[in-house]
């Protein structure tokens, strides 16, 4: 064994690092410092200019280019990508204000975090849906809990719970704050401010009605 | 001298002393302001500017200016403390005695050239016909001596003859506050003693950060203190005085010191920095080692006292720097009785100006040049990393020292060579020197007007577009500015 092994040939591609330069330039300082002094004068005079003349690159679209591409935080948002899962939402029915939710309690049976509480009601005798659909007395959604899966927007079978508001859960003092009831979570729209759907919802007695009740099934 | 000269003059030195005693603490002020805002210009941030100041439903930001004055009086509210262990009247000394040399040294740095009040105005007469009349005891008087009736002289602003006027009552007054004849002696004398606070502030907190940064202060000044006064002695020998309105006086009518004496200007302006303990050199300070130095302990507005003696020792090195090396309140080419371009014996150009007009503009030029320099100390500090400790030592004593006394025998030769040369060689040194005041003059006109045109030139910009988020600030028409930048 030998105890100074020989030191192995350099591999044919090893790059050769050249002695640190060590001239009389660079030991005096001075060039170095003024090149590094003309660097901060060459950002502080741009930044200062595009502050003064209001060009700031934006944030966001711009964020490449050099400057100062800070946001402003309450005041400037970085806007959120679409398919962005934020505050939930209960879609309403054609009238503008009942939600489309039936309370099957599919969201809430998939939820993880089981953060959705719904106690379901039946409409009253006579009523075409009675029999055909329930609604939710009381549906209720633990914010603080909620994981922002998204599972119960893939359980609803009505297209009535959604996350596009666009919003992400603010910023509360208490915990009950982030309880949301069935009022507020009707309340919000969607990120382009509409409550527009694709989906119509066609409701018994309508003409567009297919006319599938429990007791009748026809196409 | 009589009582109302007196009065007179002692009106005047109480209006310098407030005239710089204000600029340096409002200066001091408003550099913790501009470290803040620079610093994040250079750095491309935005820096503080949250600190508001509401009338009614207005805000007012100011640039983040309020933050300075939220700090002065966080200062003030907080807790006074004291160690237990610490020496309490050394401790409390201490901020005082760091503070007063800074606010001593300004006494003799001249803003301005001699001014006599009563060459600022005069009564003239305009005669009729042409004839030139003289004015004798408030009436008009023709060449034969005989009272001219119906003239009657009015009060103008002459322009007075250049260097020195005759006195009418009133003495001339100097733009300094003390006229000393030991004038840069007092300086050395005073920025010495800096050293002493900070090493009782560091011996009396009863902490090994404070002791180990009140030593490598004490250390680190005393080093460079020496660099200090022998990088000035080659101005003193070129300008033949160690009165600093004498220097400056010399720097008008021959050339700026930057240009006769560039390595003092250097190894000054590296001394200055060490002596202000800014970055490069701030070692005794150090927060990655040492919390923060030889006043550690200290917090309220002894801390205060300090943090913004730190930063007035900044504006009156740079007073200083100004005054040797960057002409003081001298302009290119503008004398007490107007603008006149002269190259060597020829004159190019030449147009008078009002005296009182000249004062004012060469006192505004003194404060321009002291801010643009501090500005650029800024721009140092933020770009360059702290030196080692034996780095800084060596440094001090085996560059910049030898570096000075071999400039100090350099300029005694050429100042041999220069007195003993033809009057063909002196002409052409003349030249030389007004060639230097008119590139000076050139440079700062070439760089406001680059300014200027690159303010108002708008800027292209390369939107990268990818990303849904990027789509969707690009579709809304980009992330809205809000108010809150400046």
């Amino acid at each position: 064994m030998n105890a100074f092994p020989k030191k192995p040939a350099s591999p044919p591609n090893a790059v050769v690092v050249t002695p640190e330069d060590r001239s009389f330039l660079v030991q005096s300082y001075i060039p170095e410092v003024s090149r590094g002094v003309a660097i901060s004068m060459k950002h502080f005079f741009a930044n200062t200019r595009e502050m003064l003349r209001g060009e700031r690159p934006d944030p966001v679209t711009e964020r490449l280019d050099p400057g100062i591409s800070t946001i402003s935080y309450p005041e400037q948002k970085r806007p959120y990508p679409e398919r962005f899962r934020g505050v939930h939402r209960l879609t309403v029915r054609m009238d503008g204000k009942s939600p489309r939710c039936v309370a099957c309690l599919c969201c809430s049976t998939a939820c993880p975090a089981q953060c959705i509480s719904i106690e379901a009601g039946e409409y009253p005798e006579g009523d075409p849906r009675h029999g055909y659909e329930r609604f939710p007395v009381q549906f209720v959604i633990d914010e603080l809990r909620c994981i922002f899966c998204g599972f119960c927007v893939e359980a609803c079978p009505c297209d009535a719970i959604r996350m596009d508001t666009g919003v992400h859960a603010p910023p509360y003092d208490s915990r009950d704050q982030f309880i949301y009831h069935e009022d507020a979570l009707i309340g919000f729209t969607a990120s382009d401010g509409t409550r527009a759907t694709a989906n119509p919802r066609h409701e018994p007695g309508d003409p567009t009605f297919p006319g599938i009740t429990r007791e009748k099934i026809e196409h | 001298m009589n009582t109302s000269d007196l009065g007179i003059q002692l009106l005047f030195t109480l209006i310098k002393i407030l005239l710089m005693v204000v600029f340096v603490l409002s200066v001091g002020a408003l550099l913790t302001w501009v470290d803040r805002r620079q610093s994040a210009m250079i750095q491309d941030r935005i820096g503080p500017n949250r600190a508001v100041f509401k009338i009614g439903k207005y805000e007012f930001r100011f640039w983040g200016l309020l933050h300075t004055a939220a700090d002065g009086l966080k200062l003030f509210w907080k807790e006074d403390f004291i160690p237990p262990n610490a020496d309490k009247l050394l401790f409390g000394l201490a901020p005082f005695l760091v503070m007063a040399p800074v606010l001593v040294l300004i006494a003799v740095i001249p803003f301005g050239d001699v001014i006599d009040v009563h060459s600022i105005t005069t009564l003239a007469c305009s005669g009729a016909g042409g004839h030139p009349l003289t004015v004798d005891h408030g009436a008009c008087v023709d060449a034969a001596g005989k009272v001219v009736a119906g003239v009657m002289p009015v009060r103008i602003w002459p322009a007075i003859a250049r260097f020195g006027t005759p006195s009418i009552t009133t003495g001339p007054i100097a733009l300094m506050i003390a006229p000393l004849d030991v004038g840069i002696l007092f300086l050395f004398a005073m920025a010495g003693q800096g050293v002493v606070g900070a090493a009782i502030a560091g011996w009396s907190s009863d902490n090994k950060f404070s002791l180990m940064g009140a030593l490598r202060a004490a250390g680190q000044m005393v080093s460079y203190e020496v660099t200090l006064g022998l990088s000035l002695v080659g101005a003193m020998m070129i300008y033949g005085t160690v009165r600093l309105d004498d220097m400056v006086r010399w720097q008008g009518e021959h050339c700026w010191g930057l240009f006769v004496q560039p390595v003092a200007f250097i190894l000054f302006f590296a001394a200055a920095v060490a002596e202000c303990k800014r970055i490069p050199f701030d070692l005794p300070e150090a927060e990655s080692e040492l919390v923060s130095g030889y006043f550690t302990e200290y917090s309220g507005m002894k801390f205060g006292l300090f943090y913004f003696s730190e930063y007035m020792e900044v504006v009156t090195s740079s007073m200083l720097l100004v005054t040797v090396f960057l002409g003081g309140w001298q302009i290119p080419f503008l004398h007490p009785d107007g603008l006149s371009v002269e190259l060597g014996s020829a004159t190019v150009f030449s147009t008078a100006l009002p005296h009182i007009w000249v004062t004012i503009l060469q006192v505004v030029t003194f404060f321009a040049k002291v801010l643009v320099v501090c500005i650029f100390q800024a721009f140092v500090r933020w770009s360059l990393p702290r030196f080692r400790y034996d780095q800084l030592m060596k440094l001090g004593w085996r560059m910049l020292l030898p570096l000075s006394l071999a400039n100090i025998l350099v300029t005694g030769c050429v100042v041999l060579l220069a007195d003993s040369a033809t009057d063909a060689t002196q002409a052409g040194l003349k030249v030389a020197m007004d060639v230097s005041q008119g590139l000076t003059a050139l440079l700062v006109v070439a760089l406001v007007v680059k300014g200027v045109v690159a303010m108002l030139t708008p800027r292209k910009r390369s939107p990268w577009i990818v990303g849904t988020s990027a789509r969707q600030a690009f579709a809304s028409g980009g992330t809205t500015e809000s108010r809150m930048q400046a």
